[in-house]
């Protein structure tokens, strides 16, 4: 299992500060959910990560700053699922999460015969066996969450960052995803990080939540310690309940100012 | 029983192992019709034997004269192996330009690779040619191999600045200026040095019909490189697919195997331009025509499209010779004339079928 860990980590687009002074450090095999306003800076953390965006800053993967890894070998520690994957229509599912295979194969070679054994084994595992022939274009929106999923786990990487998992996904097939990512990082021991706007499902799967703000880090902790009225009132502008189940699930439930005074 | 469970996959009308071998043997059946046909020379039915008397250890009676032999081996042999060489050179860098710069629209054309190495080629004319004929390198594809591979950086520099993120039609609208411009360029140097007129025309027309075995000599280091090289990046092709962002995230360095891609189609286009003048229609016609056939992995496009291309242009050749004799039609014409009909006709099945 592998530590992800955030020395002062900023990320600068022109002269718009998106994420500022990010220290922070995953433990292996730690769920870290990323929630917050829109703009406050997820997606440039992950980014960052990712090697997508530039950073200042450290980031360590077992102690060894990415600075020091080549873009390969970041890949092989490191897999992203981006908010919007670009997935061309005429691409097969197999052609698709073959690509995970990449950081595997050198510049010039092919893929062997044990990447494409990788590959048909997530897609056994993923229930995806079936559309292995089948054009990206013609997937719904929850199968194409799970063939990006597929590329991921097939990049073998200790390390999973989902930018906005589910936000495209009805509510069954939120948790089918969320269940899924769940399982695999049990089976094979991952860290992940993710983003994600729904604070219930954020607190209900993550081992640990962190909220941003304005690029900057201003909550971190468990979903009872982070997700309090007046933290998302003040953070988000958001008039929220907050219910705790017994099972220790907490629940976000916004309401409208009529609830409680006159309605506009 | 028989049940469906999902819609059926993408399934043309021959299965997808069998498109190489189709390929290679159209484009050795091709070329071994293009030597059979012509105005002079024997009887087609003698080509094939005369061809398979000159193997080792066959002996075959074919009857054809030493003077007939001559027209075979060192007239139409070299033109077919040319336009063989072109059209998969254009093919392929076609092909490779339009996955590296995501774009299905681009080809060596519109990119204003084929008019900046004209341009490169028009400045060897009118600087001296004849006083480069004793230089060990020809001087002519290389000049026009600068003078494509500076109209693809102003082409992808002006293309992007102005785009932002590589958009797809300001890409091409900067190609079309560029080309615009190395046109321009080209016509201001001819017209400032009338005397070559003449024979940089002749060369832009296409000049596979004086071509030699020199020609062939000429190219043949150029477009192995470029081939060899584009056909090991065709992997990384696909990679490069889902985008700058993710194909980095995947671990590729994505502006290496840009820059490598580019230059290694840029210096095949160039070689070929060099040699056999401007040939329209093949960099974008092969290309989507085996996408369309065959499907839309660089893993299967690249490899085809090589075969495909030499298959296409050597065929294309052939009316050329025959139609008018004794003059002849620009290649160029023959491409555009069954090329477009052709590629309307496969996108209207395509589309019908799906």
């Amino acid at each position: 299992m592998t530590s992800l860990a955030f020395d002062r980590v900023s990320v600068r687009y022109g002269d718009r500060h998106a994420l500022d002074g990010f220290t922070d450090t995953v433990k292996p095999g730690e769920w870290l959910c990323l929630i917050g306003p829109n703009g406050a800076g997820k997606s440039s953390l992950l980014r960052s990560v990712a090697g997508v965006v530039k950073h200042a800053g450290e980031i360590r993967v077992d102690g060894t700053s990415l600075r020091f890894r080549s873009a390969k070998r970041r890949a092989q520690l490191i897999a992203y699922v981006p908010q919007t994957p670009v997935l061309p229509d005429d691409m097969s599912v197999r052609e698709y999460v073959v690509l995970g295979r990449n950081p595997f194969i050198a510049h010039f070679g092919q893929e062997t015969k044990h990447d494409w054994d990788i590959v048909d084994d997530v897609l056994e595992r993923l229930d995806l066996v079936e559309f292995g022939h089948r054009h990206l274009a013609t997937l719904s929106g929850g199968e194409r969450q799970r063939v990006v999923i597929a590329r991921a786990i097939a990049q073998e990487a200790p390390i999973l960052l989902l930018d906005e998992p589910t936000s495209a996904l009805d509510i069954g097939h939120q948790q089918q995803a969320l269940e899924l990512v769940d399982k695999l990082r049990r089976e094979h021991g991952l860290t992940v990080v993710s983003a994600m706007h729904d604070l219930t499902l954020a607190g209900l799967y993550s081992d640990r939540l962190c909220l941003l703000h304005q690029g900057y880090r201003v909550a971190t902790g468990t979903a009872v310690e982070v997700l309090r009225p007046e933290t998302l009132a003040e953070f988000y502008g958001v008039s929220a309940r907050v219910h705790h189940e017994p099972d220790g699930t907490v629940v976000v439930i916004p309401y409208r100012a009529g609830d409680v005074g006159e309605r506009h | 029983m028989y049940i469906e469970q999902a819609p059926a996959p993408a399934k043309g009308v021959i299965p997808a192992r069998w498109w190489m071998p189709v390929a290679v043997v159209t484009a050795c059946a091709a070329i071994l019709l293009g030597v059979m046909v012509g105005p002079a020379g024997p009887e087609w039915w003698r080509v094939p034997l005369v061809l398979l008397d000159r193997l080792p250890l066959v002996s075959i009676d074919s009857g054809v004269t030493p003077r007939e032999w001559i027209i075979i081996w060192e007239i139409r042999m070299p033109r077919v192996v040319l336009a063989a060489l072109v059209g998969s050179t254009l093919a392929l860098s076609g092909a490779s330009y339009q996955g590296v710069f995501r774009n299905p629209l681009v080809d060596p054309y519109l990119l204003g690779v084929a008019a900046g190495a004209g341009l490169g080629a028009t400045v060897v004319f009118t600087l001296n040619r004849a006083g480069t004929s004793s230089w060990i390198i020809d001087p002519l594809p290389l000049s026009a191999f600068l003078g494509g591979l500076a109209a693809v950086v102003l082409t992808y520099f002006v293309g992007t600045a102005f785009g932002g993120r590589r958009s797809s039609a300001t890409l091409v609208l900067a190609g079309v200026a560029v080309t615009a411009l190395a046109t321009a360029v080209q016509t201001f140097v001819l017209q400032r040095n009338t005397d070559v007129i003449r024979q940089v025309y002749s060369w832009i027309l296409g000049r596979l019909s004086t071509a030699s075995w020199g020609d062939v000599r000429l190219v043949i280091p150029y477009v192995v490189l470029s081939t060899v090289t584009l056909l090991i990046h065709r992997r990384l092709l696909d990679v490069m697919r889902v985008g700058e962002d993710e194909a980095t995230a995947l671990g590729t360095s994505v502006d290496r195997v840009r820059i490598i891609v580019v230059i290694a189609a840029t210096l095949g286009t160039s070689a070929v331009v060099a040699v056999s003048g401007l040939i329209g229609f093949v960099g974008i016609i092969v290309p989507h025509a085996v996408r369309l056939l065959a499907g839309a992995s660089y893993r299967t496009i690249i490899p085809l499209s090589i075969f495909a291309g030499a298959a296409f242009l050597v065929l294309a050749d052939i009316p050329g010779r025959i139609l008018q004799n004794p003059s002849e039609t620009p290649i160029g014409v023959v491409t555009a004339f069954f090329g477009a009909p052709f590629f309307l006709l496969l996108l209207r099945t395509r589309q019908a079928n799906r």
